[in-house]
């Protein structure tokens, strides 16, 4: 009898959760647990009372609060921040569609994005209004732009499987558009030292993910190549850029580089800070991608080669995929890594985000705080780059679980 | 022995070293078209290094090996020619496991052969019905049980209409009960007429389906024969112990 029964229960017993039971059993099962939970509880405590005090009672949200341009744009010039907004607009489409035609991550991502926006609108009608007042209200825009999601999510999802390629090939002009659309294309001509701000890190984190993706790609697998000169070019390039720190490479862009170009060449700053970011970080990403490379089984190549496929498709259909997709992870920490590391253009005299926050922290207005406001700016640009960085580490997440549905 | 039009795969005095040690010794066959040979010994006698050779998974450094008529050299084209025309399965199967069962088996026809997707996919699916898992076609590799992965595995290799098939140890990393429907569809090859070149330690397959037995040892070929004269009159010591050792 007992057998039967113990068969016919389809799932392993379940314990009931009661509170106590939980907390002795975690938090209080011996004395020195005991003792560790209660010091963790206190310092818990006195941090958190302690910041919320601070952030209740400080006055120094204003200086944020009202150079809200400066952070998200930089100097950008106040009549033709249309072409940020029209930038972030097309972006807003883009992602729309995607959203509503692929699901998935890219529509939590449509999700989130929405939100941002509802949000910033939000906070954005609590501040002192600008001065002098923008021709196209804040609020307006960035409703518009929720809607615009929303509007582009829709048709993605009225249109399916058959907006695919136009959405990607979408994706592959949007980022030269952009860039013409904010250098003042049809206009007069916005130089890029106005750039900044959030705009600004934007553009060096995508730019620097999606130009260093591909090299560091060629450089894991020029250093497997079978040819002498590739591979001692690229482990030459791969030892040389991991041993210098980042700053390095960006102080030689700036300052060494004009020297050994000649005068009439003049190569833009935001332009040298994107390719010393590009050129560092994919001496890191090819030793990624070639861990990922070095976990295929020789089986997997073998049986692609005694099939009749040459190298180059072996390589294309059946190593490269796979090893990508073992390093996932790792490749979007290094991205996080990337994007929190463009703010180190600040030191070369770019007004990045964290550029922004260090010149707001010396306008004259904030003399009178006591303590200065630098506490609550770098607050600000701090969760800004968390969201962005948790974003990414949830997609990663994401993109994993929908990959591995197939796998062992 | 005169060479012959019929003669598919032409061996002649192969050898091979990795290092300083000899892995095939003067290894010498002919296959003819539609022969089905079985190639045993026992572990480390060169048998599967001695089929991967045949279409260059190893390089052999001594002797002539001549597929279908093309003489192989150290010509990438040459070699990708005697690939197109030789399938091979593997112990390990070596499915690829980011690709569904389906885009295995027409992974090579379409970008091998060139044909299109639609045509290859059809094949497939009939190819998949013949080995007898036509409802798995939208799966993973890794959702299949070992036997299911090397009929895929066989499926993948008929896909591209090989003339000759080398298996090397299809059933070794089989579950025994797994062992028997992975032979049955070997056997059906067998008896369609296509070229198979086996090394395996499955004896009763051996007997029953096999034109040619050939046992190797230290990487030579000690003897060779009839299903019949080699497991009932074997001339040599070695072989004897073989089989004693295995039967």
């Amino acid at each position: 009898m007992a057998t039967e029964v113990s068969q016919s229960q389809t799932r392993a017993p379940q314990p009931g959760i009661d509170v106590p039971g939980w907390l002795r059993k975690n938090l209080f099962s011996t004395w020195y647990n005991s003792l560790i939970s209660v010091v963790l509880l206190v310092i818990v405590v006195q941090v958190v009372t302690g910041f919320f005090q601070w952030a209740f009672t400080t006055e120094g949200w204003i200086a944020a609060a009202s150079n809200g341009r400066l952070i998200l744009v930089g100097r950008y010039p106040a009549a033709e921040l249309w072409r940020p907004q029209l930038a972030l607009a097309l972006v807003a489409i883009l992602l729309g569609l995607s959203g509503g035609v692929w699901r998935g991550i890219a529509q939590a991502l449509t999700i989130g994005f929405a939100g941002m926006m509802l949000v910033l609108t939000a906070l954005w009608t609590q501040l002192p209004p600008a001065n002098p007042p923008a021709p196209l209200t804040t609020e307006l825009v960035l409703v518009g732009i929720a809607a615009l999601v929303g509007g582009a999510y829709a048709a993605g999802r009225a249109g399916g499987e058959r907006l695919r390629w136009p959405i990607i090939v979408g994706w592959f002009l949007a980022y030269p558009t952009i860039i013409m659309i904010l250098q003042g294309f049809g206009g007069t001509a916005v130089p890029t030292n106005l750039w900044g701000g959030l705009m600004l890190t934007m553009l060096l984190s995508v730019s620097g993910i999606v130009l260093s993706f591909p090299l560091g790609v060629l450089l894991a697998l020029g250093r497997r190549s079978s040819l002498p000169v590739v591979k001692f070019f690229c482990v030459v390039y791969i030892e040389l850029i991991r041993g210098v720190p980042l700053i390095t490479v960006l102080f030689m862009a700036q300052l060494m580089l004009p020297l050994f170009l000649p005068s009439e060449v003049r190569i833009d700053a935001v332009v040298r800070a994107v390719v010393a970011v590009t050129l560092f970080s994919a001496a890191y990403l090819a030793e990624n991608v070639r861990g990922g490379l070095q976990s295929i089984p020789k089986g997997q190549v073998e049986a692609a080669r005694a099939l009749g496929l040459n190298v180059v498709k072996t390589t294309l259909l059946i190593t490269l995929p796979q090893a990508l997709k073992a390093v996932i992870p790792v490749l979007v920490g290094q991205f996080i890594s990337l994007f929190k590391d463009t703010s180190l253009v600040a030191i070369i005299g770019l007004l990045d985000l964290l550029g922004v926050a260090r010149a707001i922290n010396t306008q004259p207005e904030w003399l009178g705080f006591p303590g200065g406001v630098w506490r609550e700016t770098f607050f600000v640009v701090a969760v800004i780059y968390w969201i962005f960085s948790f974003t990414m580490s949830r997609s990663s997440r994401q993109i994993e679980a929908n990959l591995n549905r197939g796998a062992r | 022995m005169s060479s012959s039009s019929e003669d598919i795969i032409v061996c002649e005095n192969v050898s091979k070293w990795f290092g300083d040690f000899r892995a095939l010794n003067d290894v010498s066959i002919r296959v003819k078209k539609g022969e089905v040979v079985v190639v045993c010994g026992p572990s480390g006698s060169g048998k599967s290094t001695f089929i991967r050779t045949i279409n260059r998974l190893e390089e052999h450094q001594q002797g002539r090996i001549i597929v279908d008529g093309i003489e192989m050299s150290n010509d990438i084209r040459n070699i990708d020619a005697i690939r197109r025309e030789v399938g091979m399965v593997f112990q390990q199967f070596n499915l690829f496991p980011h690709l569904t069962v389906l885009q295995n088996v027409t992974l090579a026809p379409v970008w091998v052969r060139k044909k299109t997707r639609k045509e290859s996919e059809q094949r497939a699916l009939e190819l998949l019905e013949r080995v007898g898992i036509v409802e798995q076609a939208l799966k993973f590799p890794g959702q299949l049980s070992g036997g299911q992965q090397q009929r895929v595995a066989i499926a993948r290799v008929l896909a591209m209409d090989p003339r000759i098939i080398l298996f090397d140890e299809p059933t070794s990393a089989l579950d025994p009960e797994m062992v028997k429907e992975v032979l049955d569809v070997m056997k059906t090859l067998a008896s369609e007429g296509i070229t198979m070149i086996c090394v395996t330690h499955e004896m009763g397959f051996a007997r029953e389906v096999a034109d040619r037995v050939v046992f190797m040892d230290r990487g030579q070929i000690v003897e060779e024969g009839t299903p019949e004269h080699f497991f009932t009159n074997p001339h040599h010591e070695r072989t004897k112990l073989f089989l004693s050792q295995i039967l």
